[in-house]
Formats: structure tokens, C-alpha cells, sequence
């Protein structure tokens, strides 16, 4: 081959290629505005909302599978596969009642022996569904779309359990594949829910594609969160992965995706910036930063050393290590429960109020015999949040006279790391940090980081009689005041014990192009009711 | 030769044999559980537990060690654990996007590289020369990243020329997929086009003083003629080695590109499965990478056999 024939070759080549012979076939005007791009918080490995609880998968799930009930925005359970129910007058026997005309993706009716399933697997897993579970006399189909679920003794929290955004959520699956066990992974993803799941256009890490289900039938209620008619307004949507943050700021404002869930902070000013992009908070429930201290073992066994740690700290410190200099992306908690919610507290959060005493930190700590132990401050140094949280907390304890064993690491790490009950010098941990939606911290329900019964409790097993009964208080109450004493006592129990130390709430923004509307703010990112123009 | 070759690609079975074993074990004291991943942070230690029985990782080393192999024996790379995909088919799915940037800048490096490295070597000492090898020293000192956002700013941001992210396969046209691989190529190149470029540079100015390229230019041959066809093939067994060896280096670099431009290849998939903990695909990708690596180096002894006819197996 000769230097002519070559670029004869070339040229031929850029001929075809200006002339659309080579070239993909444009997207017509129409075609792209029925198509949402959209960048998710992180990559959807599995798919499957019970066996995995992610977010990124109850997020995505959310799309393909229909609940009975969903919460709204003023965050009461509405219906939503049901067309009704009814509880007996001793609480214990409720029956439902299904839609009529539910269709699953596959094109079978939903019916209720596929609803007792779904319900059997999500309450193997969930924490209300085992509380469930454990009183449950039986869960059965009457008829086609009526069903029983009958109890030992009465759980007013009924329809909230099956109606709540957190994670697992109470999603309904044909019975051949809500049969598969809720430790090992489903192999189909045939649901009800307004879209469905192009398995054969997902790779995993890459690409997720959803499409239009034309048989579903959306309630006609007016949307809210996972609540009212989810009416689609695009055939398709696409889960463009950008695990680069730059990369994902440069394609939103280069109008390659059209939607991004969870831009990084740093990046929002050069977004807000463009005229073709909207910046907004993406849900005004927020996220509760968090670490938690091993009570198992010295020196946080002892609720003295805690106590020194949580009279030092300072919230502030933390949150301007997460958010910057944005001060309406953070607020101070003095508690664990989301602001602006019916049952924010801040009972017995003096601890955590007012200027920041590292004598009164330094004199506790002396008082609790603390002998220059190592503390083994487990950070994964993969995730921002817990990477600027560990670096503030280092520094810390450092103040008040500990000596830190810091040990930088991958998130996987601290995953299996912090599930070990050793010694932290035999490969356990005296600490590690985390964060917890807001949307989980409304109530005690979906709470599991709150809970204190020692061996069942979230990692750190910490054991706090006082906020066990009260935690079961709220279980049991039957209205709002009754549920707001509650958790009071609970808030203030669980600071005396200090079964975690809150660093503060804080908020985070989401990134649209303009020519996208109808996004709510809200715990999850809802795709009905949202739009595009071409 | 071809018993030669035969030789060496059987050969290659018991370096894949060590290679997999080093690798399952190295995964299997690393720390870090998939099963963690899988259940989410709310989970409970005991939802964690469970899972981890039912994907089998509670089992003792040699008896997951001996299934793995078992299933190697029988062409079965086995299940992903976070997807349930075969590991095969996820390999397939992400193997053209690597292949085409590393082919891209394989090819657009040869085309840059040797002749800048042929030109310092001719005009050594001169200005052109220490141009040519200030921006060898220039790109080979920028990680792969920095290049790679700078272009992604430059034309993509500023002048909209080029798609920010994504790749389009070979199948929807050749501009298309061009346009998605334009930008990591460059990023990708950069560094190994100052290698090559150096190499060459090096080897021509030793090849340049032969007896015969003074004979050559007596008889008055012309000096591209010189340059590029007498004293380039004498030059080539270094520069055709250190093309070989910077295979490992695109491979390393292609994880990196591959992530800042979003490209869904190998090198993403092998991040994605390293911090999920997903054995099965890491051990499979590792393996596929080994194999690569023992016949590139195959390819490069073979090809010594082209450019030095002294050279026989």
C-alpha cells in the first residue's frame, strides 16, 4: 500500500462520513424530548431492591416496581396499589383491597397471592417488616385482590411500614420471583410500576434503561413523591453512569445528559453559572452526618469517654468541612431527628449547643480513666462526606488528648471492617463515620442507627434500655402528641448514652438543563410528572 | 516458527495457573466484604452475614479456590456477584470500548511518536530537536487525568467539537465512534507518545552513525530515504520492545481514561469491581489482562523476526 492509496482510503472514508453514510442515524426533535438523560448518585450494580438497599437500587426500583401504599410529601402513607383497606376494631386483623386492572410488565393482572409473597420476602428483610414478622399470625389471599394480614397484636404503624421511602421498600413482584430468597438476588425484574426495566440494554456500571410501560394505569390523584397519579411524560429514560464529577458537570453543561442527581459542591458555582442549567436543593429533608464509636470496647465502652468526645465537638467544624462556605446547605442538630419535621427535637441536645468546651471535654475524659489507649478512627477516603468528616474528627480527639490510631481506607473496607465485634487491635474498630438520609431520620420506623438493643443494634451495638422503651413508645402511640413525647425522651436517652455523635444536618443540590421541568425536590429522584423539550 | 509460537502460547497456561491463584488469593486476604456493599449502609451485621452465606464466601479458601478453578477448567469465568450477569458476557459487553482506545492510541502514537523521534534524531542537537524532546519530557511528566480534563475543557466545553463523555460503538459509523474516542485517545497517547518518541530519538541516532548510513548518503541517497527506510528498520527491535512493554502502560492507562471520559470499558469495569468487591469479574478481567500481556509479548518476539532478519527461532 502506497502513500496515494491510503489517503485515497481517508478521504473516502470522511466522504461517507459527511454524506451520514457512516454516521448513527440522528435522533429526531421529538424522539430526543421523549428521552431523559440522567446521572445518578452512583452506579446501579444489581437490581434488586430487597437482596441490595442501596439507594441508587431503591431509587431505580422505585420506577419499575409499584408499592401499596407510598408517602407523600407531608410524609403520610397514600394509597396506591390499593383501592382500600380496613382494620378490625381490636387492630388486629387488616384487610386490602387491590386496584382493579393492575397489570405486571409481562402483561399478567397483579393479584394478590403475588402481593403476599412480595410482602413475605420485603419483611424477611426490613426492620418494620420483621417487627411485623414477629406478631404476624398470618399474611393470605382471600380472593384476587383481597388480602389479610392478621396479628398477634395491634401495629399502628401498618400502613406507614408498607407505604415508607426508606430502604427496603415494600415493593410487589409477581409471585414466581417474590419466591426467590430474600438473601440471595431475583432473577427477572418483571414489576408495575410506570416503567420498565430494558434488561437487555443494561451494562452494569455504564447504562441503565428504562422504558414507558403503556399498560399502567396511574392513579388520579395529583403526584407526590411516591404518592398519586405517576403519569410519564417521557418513553424513555436513560441512567447515564459518570462516575467522574467533573466529567458529569462538563456533559450536563455540554447538554449530553439532561439531568444530574447529586453534583458535588465544589462544582455547583461553575453550574450555576450556565444559563442553560437550573441548580436547586434536591431534598429538603437533607442528610444527618454521623460517626459512630464502637460501645463494645475501651475506650468508648465507657459513656464518660463519649460523653468528652461529644461536649468537644463541634458541629460547625464539621459541616463547613462537608458544604464550604454555603451556609444554606447546613444547619446545626442538637438531636437526631430531621428539622422541619413533625417530630424534630431538641431535648437534652445541650451537649451539643453553644460554644465548645475542650476543658470540660479534656476534665471528663480524665474522669473517665482514659489511659492514652488508641482510638482506631476507621475513615474511607473514597467517599467525600466520610473523608472531610474523618479528617475534623481526627483533629478532634487529637484536642482533647487521644491518641488516634487513623486508618485511611476504601469505603468496601469500613463496610466489612465496622461488622467486625474484635478488638480494635484485633482488626475491629473504635470508630467510623457515615451519614444517613433524612428522609430515615423522620421517625424511630426506618431508624435502625438510633436503635440501642446491643447485639441487634446498627454496628457500634450500643445498649440503652431507656431508648428501647421509648423507641417502642413510639411504636405504640396512637397519635401524633403521644408519638412527639416519645421521641422527646427518646432523642434526650440516646444523647445521654451518645449511641451516636450527629455532626450536623446538611443539605445537598441536584442539576437540571432548562429545558427539563416538573422535578420535585424530595427524598428520591421522582421521574413521573417531569418533562422535556427538545 | 509456527512450533515456536506453538510452544509459546502453551507456555502461557501455566503462567496463567500462577497468575490466577496469586490473584484469588490476594482477593481473598484483601480486606474489604461484597457482601457489605450488597446490603447497604442500614443493613444489620446480620442481614451482612446472611448475604455473605448465600453468595458462598463464608466457605473455607481451598474450597472456593478449587470452584473457581473447576469452573476456569470449563470455560466458565462464573457470576458476577452484584449483577448475576455471567462475568463472560460482562467482559463482552465492555471489551470493544477498551479495544478501540487502546487500538486508536496504539495507532495515533506510531504516527506521532516515530516520526517526531526521527526528526530529533536528524536534526539532534538543534532547535527542533530540543523542541521535540522538551514536549516529550512536557507530556510524559502530566498524569493522564490533567491531560485528559484540559482536553475535555478545551474542546469540548470552549468549542463544542467533541462530546464531553460515552462511547458509540463501531457498528453506528466510523465518525461517531471517532468523535467519542478522539479526546481519550489524545489524553491516553500523551504519555506514551513522549515515550516512544524519546525511544526512537535514542535508537536512530545510534543507528545513524553506522558505516552503511554514511555509505548511503555517498552514493546519494535521499535523507527520507535514509531516515526512514534503511536506518528506521535497523532501529526498530528497541522501539518495537518498548511498544510491546507499553502495553501495560495503556492497559493501566486506559482505567484511568476510560473513568475521567466516562467510557463503559474494561478499565471502568475493573475500578467498578475492585471497590464493590466483585471477585468473580475482578479475577476474570485480571486473567483476560494476563493472557493479553503474554501474547503481546508473543506478537513483539515475532516481530522482531520482521525488522532484524538475523533474528530466527
Amino acid at each position: 500500500m502506497d502513500r496515494r492509496t491510503v489517503l485515497k482510503g481517508l478521504a473516502g472514508v470522511g466522504g461517507l462520513a459527511a454524506t451520514g453514510g457512516l454516521s448513527m442515524p440522528a435522533l429526531s426533535q421529538g424522539a430526543a424530548a421523549r428521552t431523559l438523560r440522567f446521572v445518578p448518585q452512583a452506579n446501579l450494580a444489581n437490581f434488586d431492591p430487597i437482596w441490595g438497599t442501596q439507594y441508587v437500587v431503591r431509587n431505580a426500583a422505585a420506577l419499575v416496581w409499584d408499592t401499596l401504599y407510598g408517602l407523600d410529601a407531608t410524609l403520610q402513607p397514600q394509597r396506591q396499589m390499593v383501592e382500600s383497606e380496613a382494620v378490625s376494631d381490636d387492630g388486629l386483623v387488616w384487610t386490602f383491597r387491590l386496584r382493579p386492572g393492575l397489570k405486571f410488565h409481562d402483561g399478567e393482572p397483579v393479584l394478590s397471592k403475588d402481593v403476599v409473597a412480595s410482602l413475605a420476602r420485603w419483611s424477611a428483610r426490613d426492620p418494620m417488616g420483621l417487627m411485623i414478622k414477629a406478631i404476624q399470625n398470618e399474611l393470605t389471599a382471600v380472593d384476587d385482590r383481597t388480602f389479610k394480614w392478621a396479628l398477634k397484636s395491634p401495629y399502628p404503624k401498618m400502613l406507614l411500614a408498607l407505604g415508607k421511602n426508606s430502604t427496603p421498600c415494600a415493593f410487589v413482584m409477581p409471585e414466581r420471583i417474590a419466591q426467590t430468597d430474600p438473601f440471595k438476588q431475583i432473577p427477572e425484574y418483571v414489576g408495575s410500576g410506570p416503567m420498565k426495566f430494558a434488561k437487555g440494554e443494561w451494562v452494569p456500571g455504564a447504562k441503565a434503561v428504562f422504558e414507558k410501560f403503556a399498560d399502567y394505569t396511574p392513579r388520579q390523584e395529583k403526584t407526590s413523591w411516591l404518592a398519586g397519579g405517576k403519569q410519564m411524560l417521557v418513553d424513555r429514560i436513560e441512567w447515564v453512569v459518570i462516575p467522574d464529577p467533573a466529567t458529569a458537570a462538563a456533559a450536563l453543561q455540554n447538554g449530553e445528559v439532561d439531568w444530574w442527581e447529586s453534583p458535588i459542591t465544589d462544582l455547583v458555582p461553575s453550574l450555576k453559572k450556565n444559563r442553560n442549567i437550573n441548580v436547586d436543593i434536591a431534598d429538603p429533608l437533607g442528610n444527618i452526618g454521623s460517626f459512630r464509636m464502637n460501645h463494645l470496647h475501651p475506650p468508648f465502652n465507657n459513656v464518660k469517654v463519649r460523653r468528652a468526645v461529644l461536649a468537644a465537638l463541634s458541629q460547625e467544624d464539621y459541616m463547613r468541612a462537608l458544604v464550604g462556605d454555603d451556609t444554606a446547605l447546613w444547619k446545626p442538630l442538637p438531636g437526631f431527628f430531621t428539622p422541619e419535621t413533625p417530630l424534630y427535637t431538641e431535648e437534652g441536645g445541650e451537649i451539643l449547643k453553644g460554644k465548645r468546651d475542650l476543658a470540660m471535654a479534656k476534665k471528663l475524659l480524665a474522669e473517665s480513666g482514659y489511659s492514652g489507649q488508641p482510638v482506631t478512627c476507621v475513615v474511607a477516603q473514597d467517599q467525600p462526606i466520610t473523608k472531610a468528616q474523618g479528617d475534623v474528627t481526627a483533629d478532634l480527639l487529637k484536642q482533647i488528648g487521644m491518641n488516634v490510631d487513623f486508618v485511611a481506607t476504601d469505603w468496601g473496607t469500613v463496610g466489612s471492617r465496622r461488622a467486625q465485634k474484635t478488638p480494635p487491635g484485633q482488626g475491629g474498630w473504635g470508630m467510623f463515620h457515615t451519614w444517613h438520609a433524612g428522609a430515615d431520620c423522620i421517625s424511630p420506623a426506618a431508624y435502625n442507627a438510633i436503635r440501642a438493643n446491643g447485639d441487634k443494634a446498627w454496628f457500634g451495638w450500643p445498649t440503652s434500655e431507656d431508648v428501647e422503651k421509648e423507641v417502642t413508645a413510639w411504636f405504640d402511640a396512637k397519635n401524633l402528641d403521644e408519638e412527639k413525647v416519645a421521641v422527646k425522651r427518646l432523642n434526650k436517652a440516646a444523647l445521654e448514652d451518645v449511641v451516636y455523635a450527629p455532626t450536623g444536618f446538611f443539605l445537598s443540590y441536584t442539576a437540571w438543563r432548562k429545558n427539563v421541568s416538573g422535578i420535585a425536590k424530595g427524598p428520591l429522584p421522582f421521574f413521573w410528572g417531569v418533562s422535556k423539550t427538545a | 516458527m509456527i512450533s515456536y509460537i506453538l510452544r509459546r502460547i502453551l507456555s502461557t497456561l501455566p503462567v496463567m495457573g500462577i497468575v490466577a491463584l496469586f490473584v484469588f488469593s490476594l482477593l481473598y486476604i484483601a480486606p474489604g466484604d461484597p457482601a457489605a456493599v450488597i446490603a447497604g449502609d442500614q443493613a444489620s451485621p446480620a442481614d451482612v452475614e446472611r448475604i455473605r452465606q448465600g453468595l458462598g464466601l463464608d466457605r473455607p479458601f481451598l474450597v472456593q479456590f478449587g470452584t473457581w478453578l473447576w469452573h476456569i477448567l470449563h470455560g466458565d469465568l462464573g457470576t458476577s456477584i452484584f449483577t448475576n450477569l455471567p462475568v463472560a458476557s460482562m467482559i463482552a459487553q465492555r471489551i470493544e470500548p477498551t479495544f478501540s482506545l487502546m487500538a486508536l492510541t496504539l495507532v495515533l502514537t506510531i504516527l506521532v511518536a516515530v516520526p517526531l523521534g526521527v526528526v530529533a534524531a536528524w536534526k539532534a542537537g538543534s532547535w527542533v530537536d530540543r523542541t521535540i524532546m522538551a514536549f516529550a519530557v512536557f507530556a510524559f511528566s502530566l498524569p493522564v487525568f490533567v491531560v485528559g480534563y484540559v482536553l475535555a475543557y478545551v474542546f469540548a466545553l470552549q468549542f463544542e467539537w467533541l462530546p464531553v463523555q460515552g462511547y458509540t460503538p463501531l457498528a453506528a459509523g466510523l465518525w461517531p465512534w471517532l468523535q467519542n474516542l478522539i479526546l481519550p485517545a489524545l489524553a491516553l497517547g500523551s504519555v506514551y507518545i513522549a515515550l516512544i518518541a524519546r525511544i526512537t530519538r535514542a535508537s536512530m541516532l545510534e543507528v545513524l552513525q553506522q558505516d552503511y548510513v554514511r555509505t548511503a548518503r555517498a552514493k546519494g541517497l535521499g535523507q527520507r530515504n535514509i531516515l526512514f527506510v534503511h536506518a528506521l528498520k535497523n532501529a526498530a527491535v528497541p522501539i518495537v520492545t518498548v511498544i510491546g512493554i507499553g502495553i501495560a502502560l495503556l492497559i493501566g492507562g486506559a482505567v484511568v481514561t476510560e473513568s475521567v471520559f466516562a467510557i463503559p470499558g474494561l478499565g471502568r469495569l475493573t475500578i467498578d469491581a475492585i471497590l464493590r468487591r466483585d471477585y468473580p469479574v475482578i479475577q476474570g478481567i485480571v486473567l483476560l489482562f494476563s493472557f493479553l500481556y503474554v501474547l503481546v509479548n508473543l506478537m513483539v518476539d515475532v516481530t522482531y523476526t520482521l525488522v532484524d532478519p538475523r533474528i530466527r527461532y
